[in-house]
């Protein structure tokens, strides 16, 4: 029992953190509605602001805290809010949600190109001394400890009065149910939202400080657990109950660390499973909580007054342009991809099979978000059950990644099938939650696992027999590209796509019709995942060995972000984007080295635009283009009249 | 025995009681009209026919069976089509393409590997039962338009269109003349005859314009405030001194 005591009262420090930061999650949801992504990143530039000042430049501590929790923190709410989420508050959830996506990819590396990505052993600690110890509840605890637990019980008192008795305060309540129905009650909306992206600041940088010091270095991806962790109590909350929503907070941490408690030390469970808890947590909530269907959309009584999003470019067919078009894809692409390999060499060569390998993945997301309008967080994961499913049989059953790639796509789309399945009956932001969720536990527990992820060493996928020389292999991958941008393309023309189409306008009429939106959103993910996991397959067999770091959650995060941001609706925009994904961190490393930390910040600012630009900013400068050129055009042919 | 039967439909929205222990019945190839002031809960009632809300009381019959608790896809097949007070079509599709989905959704023959076989696209068959259904409604010439530039008349009878491509043996329809002028709404009440008569489709018809019910229905519900106030044949509804002064606010 008292071991028990022992780990809950130890789990309840992180608990405190969690509620924190859970709390900060609901605050700005309720106000703006956007489900804020970027809360760990948030926390984790405060807490790089503050070790810079304190164990770097020797400040003193409050000064540090000053700067960092008081003054950075909020400042950063203040300008998210004035510079992008102010501006989508009425915007559909895929655009908040890639916004925030997109800064959770950009804030880290931006504080990495301002602080360096050199360790940051033994972060400082916030108020009491993590070396001197109390008692508390009969246990012992540490001075930082204290210091989560007073922070987290000052922060929710003070919280709970300004909710309750100022005006700001009520109207933030109110801001809730239908902003657009407050804002023709004449309460200023924006005030209100500004209001709660400066007080969800302040708690990031506090939870920020806090958390630090229970690692033993500062790393972003430990920001990432905790915004995960907050997700799993915000859910618990139904993203609406502030009261739920610290319970929730306190439930995960407690479990956390009493279940960590009392599993074996060091082994594959004790170290998977608790950077796990939490994801298991939200995916449980997220397949079992009752209520958590999101209606918002249907009883939001003014929903409709959003505009629609624009037709793609292609759509607006001129078959002179078309003519156009196709000569500039037969000159220029060979050009692009060949001319500079009398610089590069064999160097270009490989960067280029690499651009091809990730535009085949990328296309997965073409096929989900572009065709169904769903967001998954979990592409690059499923890349990696593609990969790891052909390098076990190449290293097992000395089976050949032309089979590797077939049947890596199948296990990849029958796991994506088993992950939509809280889709079917959520959608939105929790589709995009489940997945990041999966992402998560993939990263952590799937993939070191030896059998799966082939431990330390990785695994060995051979270049299939043939395909060994660069060129064939590169070959190999535009078919294999080919190939799935073939599949898109007809599944976008044929019936399933033609349901997809029918849902993205309106579900409610397309059921309507006796079209099943669980059934068409599931075949779309399947095929999704099969196409990543062919990707993945044939990633692992450019790279000739995979491990489980390869797979990286963050990837899956930077590839949505990047293909929302080039188009998501058409082939190309994923072709852009892998090759992008491919060259552009090739350029810097040749020419700018020490912007490379920046490649994601880089990546992120595409999100930025994705919001003016919901079709993609290479289609929207394509379609701003082909204006101009049918402009031109027509000009010639008035000429001479 | 009705087509479609509901008892005891109850549905509350926080303080408001949208509907009360209403109960209403169609019969197969009959029109029925469903009238009431603004906020009286008809649309409310539709979406709980079709399982867009869920009734906190009652049941719904159609055909023999109990759709309690059945998604709205399930419902669609089982023969209940409707149009939308506020429109809901597919952006981005053409009027021609609204009917050709509902017409695959119908057949319910999409499978996967036919698209990937590139045998997704539409029939011989689809294409000419498409092509009635526009030249039934008159909107031939400009099926091939996106819904965002059709006038709100023309949208409405895209909107028409997909629901009658799968066939439906009951129709709810959420005010369809709203936002059309008067040549279209006779128009559109020529269409609904036909329809009623040539494919013995059963109609459910909300409507402000009296002109067009009378025109349309045979027997009239009158809803004021979640509670029926009168029903019957048309013009005893339309006779009834409580009927007037609710819904007219005539004196009488
Ligand atoms: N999703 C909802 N949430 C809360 N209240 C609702 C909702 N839908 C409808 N109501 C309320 O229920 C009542 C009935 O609304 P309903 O839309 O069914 O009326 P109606 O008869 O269709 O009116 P109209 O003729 O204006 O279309 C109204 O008071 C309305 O405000
Ligand atoms: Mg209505």
């Amino acid at each position: 029992m008292s071991r028990f005591i022992t780990f809950a009262v130890f789990g309840l420090s992180y608990g405190c953190v969690y509620s924190l930061a859970a709390t900060g999650l609901v605050l700005t949801f309720r106000t703006s509605g956007v489900f804020n992504m970027a809360f760990g990143a948030q926390a984790y530039g405060s807490a790089a602001v503050y070790y810079a000042a304190v164990k770097e430049s020797h400040w003193n501590r409050w000064a540090g805290l000053l700067l960092a929790v008081v003054v950075v923190g909020p400042l950063l709410g203040f300008a998210l809010d004035r510079v992008l989420f102010r501006h989508i508050r009425t915007a559909p959830q895929v655009v908040k949600l890639i916004t925030a996506l997109g800064l959770l990819v950009g804030i880290p590396s931006v504080a990495q190109f301002f602080f360096g990505t050199d360790n940051k052993p033994n972060p400082p600690d916030a108020f009491w001394s993590s070396h001197t110890f109390y008692r508390f509840l009969g246990s012992r605890i540490d001075g930082n400890q204290l210091s989560i637990i007073v922070t987290a019980v000052a922060v929710v008192v003070a919280l709970g009065l300004f909710l309750r008795f100022t005006s700001i305060g009520l109207q933030m309540r109110a801001v809730v149910e239908s902003p657009r129905m407050v804002q023709l009650a004449g309460i200023n909306a924006d005030r209100v939202g500004t209001t709660a992206w400066v007080l969800s600041g302040l708690i990031a940088g506090l939870a920020g400080v806090l958390l630090a010091p229970t690692h033993t270095a500062l790393v972003d991806r430990d920001f990432t657990l905790l915004l995960v962790a907050a997700m799993a109590a915000a859910a618990f909350g139904r993203l609406i109950s502030l009261p739920l929503t610290l319970l929730g907070g306190l439930a995960v941490g407690v479990g956390q660390e009493v279940l960590a408690g009392y599993l074996p030390l060091n082994s594959v469970w004790a170290k998977g499973l608790r950077p796990s808890f939490p994801f298991l947590v939200l995916v449980g909530l997220l397949l079992f909580l009752p209520g958590l269907r999101q209606r918002r959309d249907t009883t939001d009584p003014l929903a409709a007054c959003d505009p629609p999003t624009p037709a793609l470019a292609a759509s607006h067919g001129d078959p002179r342009l078309r003519r156009i078009n196709r000569v500039t894809a037969l000159v220029g692409i060979p050009a692009i991809v060949f001319l500079p390999m009398l610089a590069y060499h064999h160097t270009w060569l490989n960067v280029m099979t690499l651009g091809v390998v990730f535009s085949t993945i990328m296309l997965s997301i073409t096929a989900l978000t572009g065709l169904s309008g769903q967001i998954s967080l979990c592409q690059f994961s499923l890349a990696g059950v593609g990969a790891f499913t052909a390098g076990q049989l190449a290293t097992r059953y000395d089976l050949s990644v032309l089979w590797g790639i077939l049947i890596g796509a199948a296990v990849a789309a029958a796991v994506g099938a088993l992950i939509s399945l809280p889709a079917l009956r959520l959608g939105g932001v929790y589709l995009a939650l489940a997945t990041l969720a999966f992402a998560l536990m993939a990263d952590n527990f799937l993939f070191p696992l030896h059998w799966v992820g082939g431990g330390q060493s990785g695994v060995q996928i051979p270049k299939p027999v043939g395909f060994s020389g660069e060129w064939a292999f590169f070959f190999l991958s535009v078919v294999v590209l080919a190939i799935c941008g073939g599949i898109v393309v007809l599944v976008r023309k044929g019936t399933t796509g033609q349901y997809l189409a029918a849902l993205r306008g309106s579900e409610t009429a397309a059921a309507t019709i006796g079209i099943s939106p669980a059934r068409a959103k599931f075949t779309v993910f399947a095929v999704s995942a099969g196409i990543a996991g062919a990707g993945g397959a044939l990633y692992g067999s450019s790279v000739t060995s995979v491990n489980s770091d390869q797979f990286n959650f963050f990837l899956s995060l930077a590839f949505m972000v990047l293909v929302l941001t080039t188009g998501v609706r058409t082939v190309e925009g994923a072709v852009n984007a892998g090759i992008a994904f491919a060259v552009i961190p090739f350029l810097l490393d040749k020419y700018a080295s020490n912007f490379n930390v920046l490649v994601f910040a880089l990546f992120a600012y595409g999100s930025l635009t994705y919001a003016k630009h919901p079709e993609g900013i290479v289609e929207f400068q394509k379609r701003r283009s082909l204006a101009a050129i049918t402009r031109w055009l027509d000009r010639k042919q008035v000429a001479p009249t | 025995m009705a087509l479609l039967e509901a008892t005891g439909i109850s549905k509350r929205f926080g303080g408001i009681e949208a509907l009360s222990e209403l109960s209403l019945f169609v019969d197969a190839g009959d029109a029925v009209g469903l009238v009431g002031p603004n906020g009286a809960g008809k649309t409310t009632l539709f979406n709980c026919l079709l399982g867009l809300l869920r009734p906190d009381t009652g049941r719904v019959i159609f055909d023999g069976r109990d759709l309690g608790g059945m998604p709205i896809h399930r419902r669609a097949r089982f023969g209940i089509g409707r149009t939308f007070q506020r429109m809901e079509l597919f952006t981005e599709m053409t009027g021609r393409e609204h009917l050709l989905v509902a017409e695959r959704a119908r057949r319910r023959d999409g499978a996967l590997w036919k698209d990937l076989l590139n045998r997704g696209g539409p029939s011989a068959d689809e294409i000419g039962r498409v092509d009635a259904t526009l030249d039934l409604l008159g909107i031939t010439d400009v099926a091939d338009l996106p819904v965002e530039a059709l006038s709100m008349g023309h949208g409405r009878l895209v909107e028409l269109g997909r629901a009658l491509m799968t066939e439906p043996k009951l129709l709810l329809l959420d005010e369809p003349s709203s936002g059309l002028d008067r040549t279209e709404s006779l128009a559109l009440s020529g269409v609904l005859a036909r329809v009623q008569d040539e494919r013995t489709t059963a109609i459910l018809l909300v409507e402000h314009d009296l002109d067009m019910v009378l025109r349309s229905v045979s027997r009239l519900y009158v809803l004021d405030f979640g509670v029926l106030i009168a029903d019957g044949p048309t013009a005893q509804v339309m006779a009834d001194a409580g009927v007037r002064r609710a819904y007219l606010g005539q004196a009488v």
